[in-house]
């Protein structure tokens, strides 16, 4: 080429800068903060040091890291069992509405999910809709606790995060190939084989998604145990906020972050390691 | 059957927000039972200087981070689908973690990076970290549109004589300009419903609104929460709804 291309030094020095400074950078300063001490005065300071890693060992974290992924599995099989026949109908749903359908589906994907949590408040408090409706049938005499418990921060953990499990789901469905079934069906397979053998597999490029959408965030959104639980539904979340914000122990914060990320990290990687013979991710 | 399966599902998305506007309309402070129709939340809502103060913080920002962040974005996602650069595999791999990495981690990290810069937390520190991660998601939706371009046309300029820089103005944008604005809606959206990675970033001096209305949830449920609450659902749905629309225009 004659002249050199400007455009293209531009756009990927750019990027590239961009890619070091906002998402290198930060990750790297997060594991060296890890290994750096702390006192009443100074947020971070010399010398080196793995106490934060060895503070992290004690009983309390290893009992709140335990029931986050706890409570995370849960509110991931809860939403799979839900979303996985609600995407699968919508997907395969013939009907002039459809987009309107599908529309409904995504707006609560990217509206505040502070604002929705906030809404179940009205419905679940014991003066709420939900106790004044079964009162009033008479199927309770008395309003049961249902705010400030474990059994709200699960609502509220699936209520928001149900969607980020329908959407990958639904678009596998609808690539999902009608003659492969009607051709299972043809050598005399049964709804059930044809459910286990073809659609399950084809789908688990979303369902594995689904999983992982609904998963990581379910243990670090603070502010639905902070409004929706009680004083022991706090998650790991929960602790990385008040380390760095109320405690501000930024070491032993960016500790609990790094040992969270790795464990994250791990997860995904072994779902793409089993999903390996699948085709890549392409749910958003 | 299955209609019934679905609409319970769309019930359990929807009728929680139903409520809250309804009762945003509720003559009565604490009651259940409806006591006729009022717009004084909404007015108390208009008459509060502080939250009008917030919002248009809010509103700022979030032009300010998403046209950053669309046109960083952008300069991404045609890089990653024309150029064969070194690195480019790493580059994918770190978008697609970005998007997976948990809100929080993203906020302590990038508080960390703002306390090395020394930068006081504030308009500009919201602004940085707002603008970065909402790129990967600008990065998403304009890779998957580009792909489902006729690589023929781009061939078809180079061999014309166009340089990058006058295909990336000439054919890129005219064609992607959908995707771009939609792109821009979801950062802007993106931007003024983060709670979680502002909590990090955010200073006393500059308030914004995801802030504000969530130290109003933790204080107390008044009735003027539900107002402000009704308000910026619909507002938000309003974007999200324009961006779908932009998305699905044919180019």
């Amino acid at each position: 080429m004659k002249h050199a291309n400007y455009f293209k030094s531009f756009s990927l020095i750019t990027i590239w800068i961009w890619l070091f400074l906002f998402a290198l950078l930060p990750f790297a300063l997060m594991l060296i903060a890890s290994v750096l001490s702390h006192d009443e005065n100074t947020i971070v300071r010399l010398p080196f040091t793995f106490s934060n890693y060895t503070e992290l060992n004690r009983l309390l974290y290893i009992h709140i890291f335990w029931r986050s992924l706890v409570i995370a599995t849960i509110a991931t099989t809860l939403c799979l069992l839900l979303g996985y026949p609600f995407a699968f109908l919508i997907a395969r749903l013939q009907s002039k509405w459809k987009n309107f359908l599908i529309l409904l589906i995504i707006i609560p994907f990217w509206t505040s999910s502070l604002i929705r949590s906030y809404a179940l408040i009205a419905l679940i408090k014991t003066k709420g809709v939900i106790n004044a409706v079964f009162l009033a049938l008479g199927l309770i005499h008395q309003p049961f606790l249902l705010l400030f418990t474990n059994t709200a921060v699960m609502i509220g953990l699936v209520y928001n995060l149900l969607p980020f499990m329908i959407l990958p789901i639904m678009t596998n469905v609808e690539r999902l190939d009608n003659r492969l079934i009607d051709a299972a069906r043809d050598l005399g397979a049964n709804q059930l084989t044809i459910f286990r053998k073809i659609i399950i597999p084809l789908t688990m490029p979303g369902i594995i998604a689904g999983c992982i959408l609904v998963f990581l965030p379910a243990m670090t959104i603070f502010y639905i145990p902070d409004i929706l639980g009680g004083a022991k539904s706090i998650l790991i979340g929960n602790v990385i906020q008040n380390q760095f914000l109320i405690a501000q122990n930024w070491p032993f914060g960016s500790a609990i972050s790094a040992v969270l990320t790795l464990l994250l990290a791990t997860f995904i990687l072994i779902y793409r390691f089993v999903s390996r013979g699948n085709k890549k991710e392409e749910w958003l | 059957m299955k209609k019934i399966y679905l609409t319970i599902i769309y019930l359990f998305f929807y009728l929680p927000i139903a409520i809250l506007i309804f009762y945003s309309f509720n003559n009565a402070e604490y009651s259940l039972v409806w006591h006729g129709f009022t717009w004084s939340w909404y007015q108390e809502l208009f008459d509060d200087t502080a939250l009008w103060i917030a919002a248009w913080h809010s509103f700022v920002l979030g032009i300010a981070a998403a046209t950053a962040a669309t046109i960083i974005g952008l300069f991404a996602a045609v890089s990653l689908y024309r150029y064969q650069f070194f690195g480019r595999n790493f580059f994918n791999a770190v978008i697609y973690a970005l998007i997976l990495t948990p809100e929080i981690v993203t906020g302590a990290s990038m508080l960390l990076l703002l306390a090395l810069l020394q930068l006081r937390l504030g308009f500009f520190t919201l602004f940085l970290a707002h603008a970065s991660f909402c790129i990967p998601f600008v990065i998403v939706i304009l890779y998957s549109r580009l792909v489902s371009f006729d690589k023929n046309i781009f061939e078809a300029a180079k061999d014309l004589g166009a340089e990058d820089g006058l295909i990336f103005r000439q054919i890129i944008i005219p064609l992607l300009w959908p995707a771009i604005l939609a792109g821009w809606l979801m950062s802007f959206t993106l931007s003024l419903d983060d709670v979680i990675i502002s909590y990090f970033v955010s200073g006393p001096e500059f308030q914004i609104l995801p802030l504000q209305i969530y130290s109003m949830v933790r204080m107390g449920i008044k009735p003027e929460i539900n107002a402000l609450c009704s308000v910026l659902f619909v507002v938000t749905m309003g974007l999200v709804i324009s961006a779908q629309f932009a998305l699905r225009k044919k180019t």
